[in-house]
């Protein structure tokens, strides 16, 4: 058969912009497809006698949230106490550093916490699927699963996509209180503000719609995670290193999707 | 024999014209193979001839260009997906490497299709788990993980939970491959036990001379994606044909094949003097 690569370098780029093009139109084509059939196998598994099993949910619940508790707590209470730390050396060029409260329940609730909640799981969780199911693929233990009426996607996809929806808006949750509270301390020694103040402040300011709007973000990062780390994963070739290669391309795309998607519905909201 | 002949009522599987393409490139040009119930198949040929394409495509794991696929007499493209998965509990496969489930211990890898299939205790799971391991000689092991087996006993907990389900055909994927000589004859011997315990259909795949010689009742020769012989292990033993002598003593191919032609048959493409990628 002729081949059908260009011959010329300008040929060649387009060519290979061309098919660069449609493989990552093609990975978020699967992407899609998995969510839709990791929803199939959770609602109608039952059906098909294969229901989504409960402990591998709770299982990866445990991987995925209760194991990042300390690393989010420490991290979302680090980036609380800076904002606050920054905010107030800003705010007091103006005298107004008393204010320091309002931009930095805003930004903590709205922005930082879930963005800070998804870059840990990409980069914990996220990973980590890419890499289970890659290792998986080159040992044929999808294969496996195939040939004993398995379906990989309710065995291996359906659960860490649930306890990703699951447990990601959990520990944003957390993050927020978590970043609130020490950046609270924070005022407190450098302000003279009372906790208690704080407190009324931070209730008065933000209204159901702000931690909602963070708690979305975080469901769609959920998304983001679960379905980069799996299609990643699954397109693994070439062995150790193409594990390798797979998981540190989850690990950007997903760092990636979550940036590019906060600014995104940051954007579509102020309009 | 002519593959026409070969055709029998009793056929667990029956594969017509078969054809199938990777990208480009032609991996099968229209494979027609029938195996018989109870009967050991072994499907040999050389690196590349596209035996390990022939069975994942018995095994449904391909998508084929062209050609039918019937299983247990069930034409595989006219199935719903609960009578795919139905068929498939029928189907055991022992792999290769194994594909054992790391993060399980070799007594839950063997009860994993019982678990996913039946409403079974999970104390009678584990009774069928280690009755199908002493089966294969591996009593005793079932709290080890594959991490702990040596590549002889990993393949033999790939076996114990291929038969966990008392399946009608059994597929192996070259079973003896990277084994000492050995380990790789009792594995053969426990293929010929498994038959003769449990009467099942069983495909094997191998290049292991030895290994199909010992095993089989009948062999399939596959070169370059076509069927080369379909025969008993005496009619390939004799066969005049000039390939099958040369895989069966062990003559190296060619290797004065022009380097432009040797591309062109490894990636389906043409490439003219000079423009070979680096």
């Amino acid at each position: 058969m002729e081949s059908t690569t260009p011959k010329s370098a300008i040929g060649r780029f387009f060519d290979k912009v061309g098919r660069t093009t449609v493989a990552g139109i093609e990975e978020v084509g699967n992407g899609g497809v998995m969510v839709a059939e990791s929803l199939y196998w959770l609602f109608f598994g039952y059906r098909m006698k294969q229901p989504v099993r409960l402990n591998a949910v709770i299982q990866q619940m445990m991987d995925i949230g209760i194991s990042a508790i300390p690393i989010i707590a420490l991290l979302g209470g680090s980036i609380s106490v800076t904002l606050a730390i920054q905010g107030i050396y800003t705010l007091r060029i103006f005298g107004a550093e008393s204010h320091v409260t309002a931009g930095l329940a805003f930004i903590v609730v709205r922005e930082f916490a879930p963005m800070i909640t998804g870059i840990l799981v990409a980069g914990r969780s996220g990973s980590a699927l890419a890499a289970r199911i890659g290792t998986m693929k080159i040992n044929q233990e999808i294969d496996a699963l195939k040939v004993m009426g398995v379906s990989p996607i309710r065995f291996l996809v359906a659960p860490p996509l649930i306890a990703m929806l699951i447990m990601v808006p959990c520990l944003t949750m957390m993050s927020n209180v978590v970043g609130l509270y020490l950046a609270g301390i924070y005022i407190n020694v450098e302000l003279g503000i009372s906790l208690a103040a704080y407190l009324d402040q931070i209730i008065d300011i933000l209204t159901i719609d702000d931690v909602l709007h963070g708690l979305g973000k975080s469901v769609i990062y959920a998304i983001e995670i679960a379905v980069i780390g799996v299609v990643n994963g699954a397109s693994v070739e070439g062995g150790a290193e193409g594990v390798g290669k797979a998981t540190t391309r989850s690990v950007v795309q997903a760092i990636s999707a979550i940036i590019v998607t906060a600014m995104v519905v940051v954007i579509l909201s102020t309009l | 024999m002519t593959q026409n002949e070969q055709k029998s009522p009793n056929s667990v599987i029956e594969v017509e014209n078969l054809v199938t393409h990777y990208g480009d490139r032609k991996i099968l040009n229209g494979i027609t193979l029938d195996v018989h119930e109870g009967e050991i198949m072994v499907i040999m040929g050389g690196s590349g001839s596209g035996k390990s394409t022939l069975l994942r495509h018995l095994m449904a794991l391909e998508t084929k260009t062209s050609g039918t696929m019937r299983i247990l007499g069930r034409d595989i493209d006219k199935l719903s997906a609960l009578e795919f998965v139905e068929l498939r509990k029928k189907l055991g496969v022992a792999f290769q490497g194994g594909a054992l489930f790391s993060s399980l211990t070799v007594g839950e890898n063997v009860m994993l299709p019982l678990y996913e299939h039946t409403d079974l205790e999970w104390s009678t799971m584990e009774i069928m788990a280690r009755m199908k391991l002493q089966v294969v000689e591996l009593g005793g092991f079932e709290d080890l993980t594959p991490a702990e087996l040596s590549g002889g006993m990993i393949k033999r907990a790939a076996f114990a939970r291929a038969i966990i389900m008392d399946p009608k055909i059994l597929f192996c994927d070259e079973p003896s491959a990277g084994l000492d000589p050995a380990v790789a004859s009792a594995l053969d011997d426990l293929i010929l036990n498994l038959r003769e315990a449990m009467g099942m259909t069983i495909v094997v795949v191998t290049h292991e001379l030895e290994s199909a010689f010992k095993i089989a009742d009948r062999i399939t020769v596959l070169d370059r994606g076509d069927i080369l012989m379909v025969g008993t292990v005496e009619e390939v033993r004799s066969s005049s044909n000039e390939r099958i002598y040369n895989l069966l003593n062990r003559v190296p191919e060619d290797d004065t094949m022009d380097p432009d032609e040797y591309l062109a048959r490894l990636t389906g493409e043409k490439f003219e003097a000079g423009s070979r990628p680096l």
